[in-house]
């Protein structure tokens, strides 16, 4: 009890939790018109461990980093904003001849690596490969050479009559990207998750059967940690979701399957981790076991708490908290869109049961978010209990207007404010959300546009 | 849209709470939707749900155009026969063969991503957008591109 109130004093703003925090509009980034481009689909949104920096990665392979601006911060009106830092294209389209296989370009994931030097290092991935992005900042150029002009062209050497030193000058700053790794041909299915490792050495990548472990200095080969590929592909009744390494312990990890199972394993045990050290499974009533059941309970995101002691799994139509000391049964679940559970068949039909959302905690594991349809999106706060559900829309334009809480009514008599399932747009999904790491700050995607929400502060 | 089931009239936003009565009431919506869903497509399910979702999320990308096949096909139609496939092959060969009006289109130019353009959000103006350095067997190249 002490540690956790220390701690909460640490953090700044990191206040009681989803509702008594009143979120604000912040800003809006991307193009306003409805006609989305799908090279502009956000694919994933990832803060770095200041939180100083955004990454988001989209459907085109392009990398936008956002950076926090710092001169607000003293004035305390608002947290700095954030504006564009850097932004390169990270993976181009590709196509596997061999296979007849089209490669997206599409970023699955970006994770940052901790800040040990002036450059910043993030990992991107599509399907098939794994890139280590080196992002510096140049604000020096060295001028006064002897043989070259200030613009590049040589000088004749028989004009030179005087010797000098060149100098390092400053300049407008300048950030570059630059892939210093390329991670590939390790993976025959699809790259769903990558995790580093607490080492900061090594990292793990996902697809659909199998797990690999790089080092980060290593490209030429990584080792397979996790096989579920069966003998015989007739046999196949699971696949591999979500995979991550344990916040503090650098043996453990975890896999989530796309029949609501998450595996944790430990590396010292063996080499080949195919079995696993726990199981976590909530046991289902057989006589509710319906048609639906395995594609609802399907996990699409799984994360663990910066504590390291619980985790967080998202399906279809809730977030579960599982205490990874109980394997049984998840310790919290709350509902995000229940609503929807009569709706399944419209919702198989347009392949929405399929949609994967991700999930997050905030900075001192207290409130937990997730995305939602009609560009809505929840938060639970796990001490008071209480659920919010927020918009994401350019209505509520106005920087520090706060948002509105909204509430959807699955049927019977609509009050006023409410919105029916009905009216529900089910093409405006939010599957990406970010958690500042230290304050009460939030990305969150819509389809084509960046939204960034601050707490209000007075 | 489904019309409204005359069960829960309920409206719906809560935490988690009494899970179990919850679910019981919960399973009936979830089995109409399934009675719904086998009216709509009775073949639907004779496989195990498993290995038909699994084995279409393991081949997404699978694009293929090859004038072989496409004869082939062409040819086969008319005899209403489709070419056999081993266990390992793709099950889609022979049900799907793409013709060059089913190809997508050629996709659009590389451009920068509008997050990082347009009116809506600001890039520093102390800033020169990008540059990026490869480096190509022993010699450095760079490119600033705006």
């Amino acid at each position: 009890m002490f540690l956790k109130f220390s701690l909460r004093s640490i953090f700044y703003g990191a206040g009681g939790g989803g509702n008594d925090i009143q979120w604000c509009f912040s800003q809006v980034k991307g193009a306003v018109d409805d006609d989305v481009a799908e090279a502009d689909i956000i694919s994933t949104v990832e803060f770095n461990h200041s939180g100083e920096l955004l990454a988001t990665g989209d459907k085109g392979g392009r990398v936008v980093i956002f950076q926090q601006e710092q001169e607000n911060k003293i004035q305390s009106l608002s947290r700095g904003e954030y504006n564009v830092y850097s932004t390169f294209q990270s993976h181009e389209p590709e196509f596997d001849y061999l296979k007849s296989l089209e490669i997206e370009e599409k970023i699955n994931k970006i994770r940052w690596l901790p800040q040990k030097n002036a450059a910043q290092f993030l990992l991107s991935t599509n399907d098939k490969t794994i890139k280590l992005w080196k992002i510096s900042e140049r604000d020096k150029r060295p001028e006064g050479y002897n043989l070259k002009e200030e613009d590049g062209r040589y000088r004749d050497p028989s004009t030179v009559t005087t010797l000098r030193v060149p100098v390092f000058r400053p300049m407008d700053l300048m950030v570059e990207a630059s892939p210093r790794r390329i991670f590939a041909n390790a993976h025959t299915y699809h790259i769903n998750s990558i995790s580093i490792n607490s080492d900061y050495e090594t990292y793990l990548s996902a697809d659909d059967l199998r797990i690999n472990l790089w080092h980060l200095e290593i490209t030429d080969r990584s080792f397979n940690i996790v096989d579920i590929k069966p003998a015989n592909m007739e046999e196949l009744t699971e696949v591999i979701t979500a995979a991550e390494f344990h916040p503090n312990s650098c043996n453990t990890f975890v896999y989530s399957s796309s029949k609501g199972t998450i595996r944790l394993c430990d590396m010292r045990a063996s080499a080949l981790c195919d079995r696993h050290s726990k199981l976590f499974e909530e046991p289902e009533d057989p006589s509710n076991r319906s048609f639906f059941s395995e594609i609802i309970s399907s996990i699409s995101d799984v994360k663990f708490s910066h504590s390291g002691r619980y985790m967080m799994t998202r399906d279809y139509l809730s977030v579960k908290i599982w205490d990874l000391n109980m394997e049984n049964r998840p310790v919290e679940t709350y509902q995000v869109h229940e609503y929807l559970r009569s709706k399944l068949c419209s919702l198989y039909e347009n392949d929405c049961i399929f949609d994967k959302f991700e999930c997050c905690w905030n900075g001192s594991d207290s409130v937990v978010m997730t995305g939602s349809y009609n560009n809505f999106f929840r938060m639970f706060d796990r001490n008071t209990k209480r659920d919010i559900t927020l918009e994401a829309s350019r209505e509520n334009n106005k920087p520090r207007t706060v948002l509105k809480p909204r509430k959807v009514c699955a049927s019977g008599k609509r009050k006023k404010d409410e919105i029916s399932v009905d009216s529900l747009d089910f093409n405006k999904k939010i599957l990406h959300t970010a958690w500042h790491p230290k304050e009460n700050i939030i990305a969150v995607a819509t389809t084509n546009n960046l939204y960034i929400f601050q707490d209000k502060v007075n | 849209m489904s019309e409204k089931l005359s069960a829960d009239s309920r409206c719906e936003q809560r935490g988690d709470e009494k899970q179990d009565t919850q679910e019981k009431e919960a399973v009936v919506p979830e089995r109409a939707e399934e009675a719904k869903l086998k009216a709509k497509y009775p073949n639907l399910g004779q496989k195990p749900g498993g290995s038909d979702f699994l084995m279409k999320r393991l081949q997404k990308g699978q694009k293929y155009f090859d004038s072989g096949d496409y004869n082939m096909a062409k040819a086969k139609m008319k005899n209403k026969q489709l070419p056999t496939t081993g266990p390992d092959n793709n099950l889609v060969t022979g049900d799907h063969i793409p013709t060059p009006q089913d190809l997508p289109p050629r996709k659009s130019s590389l451009v920068t991503s509008k997050l990082a353009g347009g009116k809506n959000s600001i890039p520093r103006k102390d800033r020169v957008l990008r540059a990026e350095e490869w480096t190509l067997g022993g010699l450095t190249l760079c490119l600033l591109v705006q």
